[in-house]
């Protein structure tokens, strides 16, 4: 009971969110009569707030770090015009277009990072200049648009996993192949990390709690994964991409020397120093890490539009930032997760759903949505006062 | 215990305060008479600094049990403003001035001198430099707290409640960031307050302090009252004579026959020299900080060093660990005979040598982390793969034993060490340093704000690690801390070595004489015996010291 309580406790804000997300789900879902959950309207979802998702997988670490990067919108314009130049116009393949991106994304974090790191200027200021900068380019490189692009490169943005293995009923069984596997996948894991406790004689939460909550997730996983099969397209190629970046850097934030330098940098930046951390070169990789994932965006963008656009990705740092902190990531850096973030822009991307089936103006969307981005921090400040006065 | 005939200005009935799950205070009563300075003595989490919340209306009227009367009326504080209206001026322990404004600003933060919401600029001045002379500042209050050391800072505070006409002014331990020079200038302003007729309730942890300048002292234990002695009665009546002693067995709650624990040491080769270590100020570049200083420190051995505040001692010990601290260091480190080059902290790591900081809050620790992650930090190598992948388990593994070795009070490695209390936070601090595997540990002030009881633990744990060979460095202001612990004892002033002393020869007159010591008269080798003159200004010190204790 007492270790119920304990990690109730300690998940509690974490829990909370997930909770404000199936709320908030809820609620349109009824509103909007059931055309919330559309299995359409979900792959749309999906394709529709992947780069807040992918963006904000980077933010994370620039926020835990105690940084900030207002610079990502302007650099997926910038990078996604310069890809779609050198697809349109000087004819590249599409592979070699995209690892230009990433090239060119990890020159611009190496850019930032250098200030950052070695000159020592606030990033705020860095990122803010980057912000002009990078913009100011993309309007010098792309003018307006450059259209058209190959097809195989406009699928990464709005395109499904081609259905090789048909269907049953209506579903694409593709689809569901890859559901079981994330079951399977999240079991083995999460079975795995509990024998090693035990093998180690440390504590575990009780078991029936254990597979109380491995089957919760294993249900959601479930049931998203049929509703999706029902939709147009079975999956969407980005949401693979989405899944395997949220599994690679929450491996690389938990469990790698780099992951915890970024903690530690943002929880204690001197004791981290006199712990023998190289804070710079952690900082200076932290941003390498956000350009790359801005390259990413930049390609999800510019692919789902299926065009270069100057235009592209206005707010986008704003709405990357914004889920990480609905998603828990703390205004003082040191504490954060990706899976916090990624229910954050989650919350973000259905209220942007919910509101526009509901034909309500975008202005008061705007509104709406700084109301929540307001009300989630609140909460969270609050409760930890509240926590540090008990 | 208080006869009916005294004038009381403080009376606090049956205090109770409970937060949830803890029962904070219980039947805490304590009198204050007018005119006297009253000390509260208690461990850390005793309940001293809630009993001082519940009075100057922190914790407003109706949030705690039980009856505050000042001058003799029942009296609600609805809050600060409350309390201060009353003559009620609470110093907290952490200073609370701006940096950036002007002392006058300061001084008269909250309580702007002029008209309708408008600020008299020479009126503000005048009266500030007024108040600066009467803590014996001669200072220009248009200077900014920046400009002014940590000693006349706390002047400063004191000059802001006199500026709200203090009748009983409370200082949380006001001596805690002080050296002993500014220490003994701010006992005897309170001195000179109590002749102008004015109360005082202090609270510190330095026991010698309290012993000099208090007329009665109220021990506090678990939230409760433990008793109430005075130190003028003690010659009545047979009474037992109120002594630090006496004070630590009411603040424990038993007496402590034995502060240090016994050690046998074993002492083997060298393990580490330094040899005309020379540091600058990061900034002021021309300033020596550090100047020629030698020493050395063999296997199995605890080797001291004592100095006053601002000595260099802490400089000395960070500029070796990794150049964290100064500008233009020269000199040669010896480890076990040969010379070795640091250049940074990972240097230093690898070269077996750690440093535990003497801030551990602001230096020591991730606070907003857990136990395990804070052990693991200076050595995730131990427990990650060459692709710098962490193996499940391993940390989780190492911490545990340390809490177990060390006796880390936490419900488990999993905790936040923010919420530890300090003794633990040491004790986490220490676990991640031994976790280096050192040869050599410096610990910078390894006791500092810590209770008596986790003291003698962290002693015991400096001894088990001098017993297995490590090389200790220890940096304390604790003079009978080092001559309780360590088998010899280098003297430091302005940044020299001024003297040497072994364990048998080491008193805290001998080593107060040398920690004041003119410098320039001492040649650099620290080894021969000096035969001078104690300055006049550092017997007078010394023999203040001799006193007190």
């Amino acid at each position: 009971m007492n270790a119920l309580r304990d990690s109730l406790g300690r998940n509690l804000r974490q829990y909370g969110i997930v909770a404000a997300l199936i709320i908030i789900v809820l609620l349109f879902q009824s509103m909007t009569g059931g055309r919330l959950l559309d299995p359409n309207n979900l792959a749309a979802l999906v394709m529709q707030n992947a780069y807040v998702m992918i963006l904000a997988i980077g933010m994370v670490a620039v926020i835990v770090a105690g940084h900030i990067d207002l610079s990502v919108g302007s650099v997926v314009a910038f990078i996604g015009g310069l890809t779609a130049i050198a697809m349109n116009q000087w004819g590249w393949p599409v592979p070699l277009a995209i690892l230009m991106a990433l090239i060119i994304g990890a020159l611009v974090g190496m850019w930032q990072g250098f200030w950052v790191a070695y000159v020592g200027i606030p990033a705020f200021i860095v990122t803010l200049a980057g912000m002009l900068i990078f913009r100011g380019l993309a309007i010098v490189l792309v003018g307006q648009t450059v259209a058209p692009l190959p097809s195989t490169f406009n699928q990464i943005g709005g395109g499904s996993l081609p259905n090789f293995l048909g269907f049953a009923g209506n579903s694409d069984v593709l689809t569901i192949v890859i559901g079981l596997i994330a079951i399977a996948g999240l079991a083995f894991s999460q079975v795995r990390a509990r024998r090693s406790l035990v093998a180690h004689g440390l504590s575990v939460e009780a078991f029936g709690l254990f597979v109380a909550k491995l089957a919760v997730m294993a249900v959601l996983i479930g049931v998203v994964a049929f509703w999706l099969s029902l939709s147009r397209g079975g999956t969407p190629v980005i949401l693979v991409i989405v899944g395997a970046l949220v599994l690679i850097f929450t491996f690389v934030l938990n469990r790698t020397r780099f992951g915890r330098h970024v903690y530690a940098v943002g929880g204690n930046r001197n004791a981290a120093i006199l712990s023998g951390v190289n804070t710079k070169r952690t900082d200076f990789q932290i941003f390498i890490n956000m350009g790359l994932l801005a390259a990413v965006a930049a390609i999800a963008t510019t692919a789902r539009a299926g065009a270069g656009v100057a235009a592209a990705g206005q707010n986008f740092e704003l709405d990357a930032i914004a889920a990480c902190f609905i998603g828990g990531t703390a205004v003082q850096g040191g504490v954060g997760k990706i899976s916090g973030a990624m229910i954050g822009a989650l919350i973000m991307g259905v209220l942007n759903m919910g509101l526009s089936i509901l034909a309500v103006d975008s202005a008061w969307q705007q509104t709406i949505k700084g109301l929540v981005l307001l009300a989630a921090v609140a909460i969270d400040i609050v409760s930890k006062r509240r926590a540090a006065l008990g | 215990m208080v006869e009916q005939t005294d004038d009381l200005i403080l009376q606090m009935r049956d205090i109770g305060k409970e937060f949830p799950g803890v029962k904070a205070l219980q039947h805490v009563s304590l009198d204050v008479r007018r005119g006297e300075v009253h000390a509260i003595c208690g461990e850390n989490g005793a309940g001293k600094s809630t009993l001082m919340k519940v009075l100057s209306g922190v914790y407003p009227h109706g949030s705690y049990t039980g009856d505050i009367l000042y001058n003799g009326k029942v009296v609600e504080f609805k809050g600060i403003r409350d309390s201060e209206a009353a003559g009620i001026v609470i110093i907290h322990q952490e200073l609370a001035l701006v940096p950036r404004l002007s002392l006058a600003e300061n001084i008269f933060l909250g309580n702007e001198q002029g008209p309708k919401g408008l600020v008299n600029w020479h009126k503000t001045r005048a009266e500030a430099a007024r108040l600066l002379q009467r803590v014996g500042l001669n200072d220009n209050p248009d200077l900014t707290p920046l400009d002014i050391g940590v000693g006349k800072q706390q002047l400063v505070e004191i000059a802001k409640a006199l500026s709200k006409n203090v009748d009983l002014l409370i200082l949380d331990e006001p001596t805690a960031a002080l050296n002993d020079e500014d220490s003994a200038h701010l006992l005897d302003l309170i001195r000179e307050f109590r002749r102008q007729g004015m109360t005082a309730i202090i609270i510190s942890h330095k026991l010698n302090e309290i012993e000099a300048i208090s007329d009665r002292v109220t021990i506090i234990r678990d939230g409760q009252t433990i008793e109430t002695l005075d130190f003028h009665a003690s010659n009545d009546s047979g009474g037992e004579a109120v002594t630090e002693d006496r004070i630590i067995r009411g603040m424990v709650g038993r007496p402590l026959d034995n502060r240090f624990p016994e050690r046998q040491p074993r002492i083997g080769h060298e393990a580490l020299r330094l040899e005309d270590w020379t540091v600058h100020h990061p900034i002021d570049t021309e300033r020596v900080i550090v100047d020629h200083a030698n020493i050395a420190v063999r296997k199995g051995e605890i080797v001291g060093l004592a100095g006053l505040m601002g000595a260099g001692r802490t400089e000395m010990a960070m500029s070796l660990f990794g150049r964290s601290y100064g500008s233009n260091i020269s000199g040669r480190v010896y480890k076990n005979g040969q010379e070795i080059t640091i250049r940074n902290v990972g240097d230093a790591i690898r070269n077996g040598i750690a440093y535990t900081t003497e801030d551990r809050k602001a230096l020591g620790l991730n606070l907003i982390q857990t136990i395990r992650t804070n052990i693991s930090a200076s050595a995730l190598g131990k427990v990650s793969n060459w692709l710098g992948v962490v193996r499940p388990g391993a940390e989780e593994v190492i911490a545990e034993k340390y809490r177990q070795d060390f006796r880390i009070k936490a419900p488990s490695v999993e905790s936040v060490t923010g919420k530890l209390s300090g003794g633990n936070q040491q004790k986490v601090v220490l676990s991640k340093w031994v976790n280096t595997d050192p040869d050599v540990l410096i610990l910078d002030e390894p006791t500092r704000g810590i209770d008596i009881g986790a003291k003698y633990e962290i002693y015991s744990i400096m001894n088990q690690l001098a017993d297995q060979g490590k090389a200790i460095i220890v940096i304390s202001s604790e003079l009978p801390e080092l001559i309780g612990t360590c088998d010899r004892i280098y003297t430091v002033n302005e940044g020299h070595i001024t003297g040497e002393v072994p364990r048998e020869r080491a008193t805290q007159e001998e080593l107060m004489r040398y920690m004041t010591m003119n410098p320039t008269r001492t040649q650099h080798h620290h080894n021969d015996t000096p035969q001078i003159t104690v300055p006049a200004q550092a017997s007078a010190q010394a023999t203040t010291e001799g006193n007190l204790r």
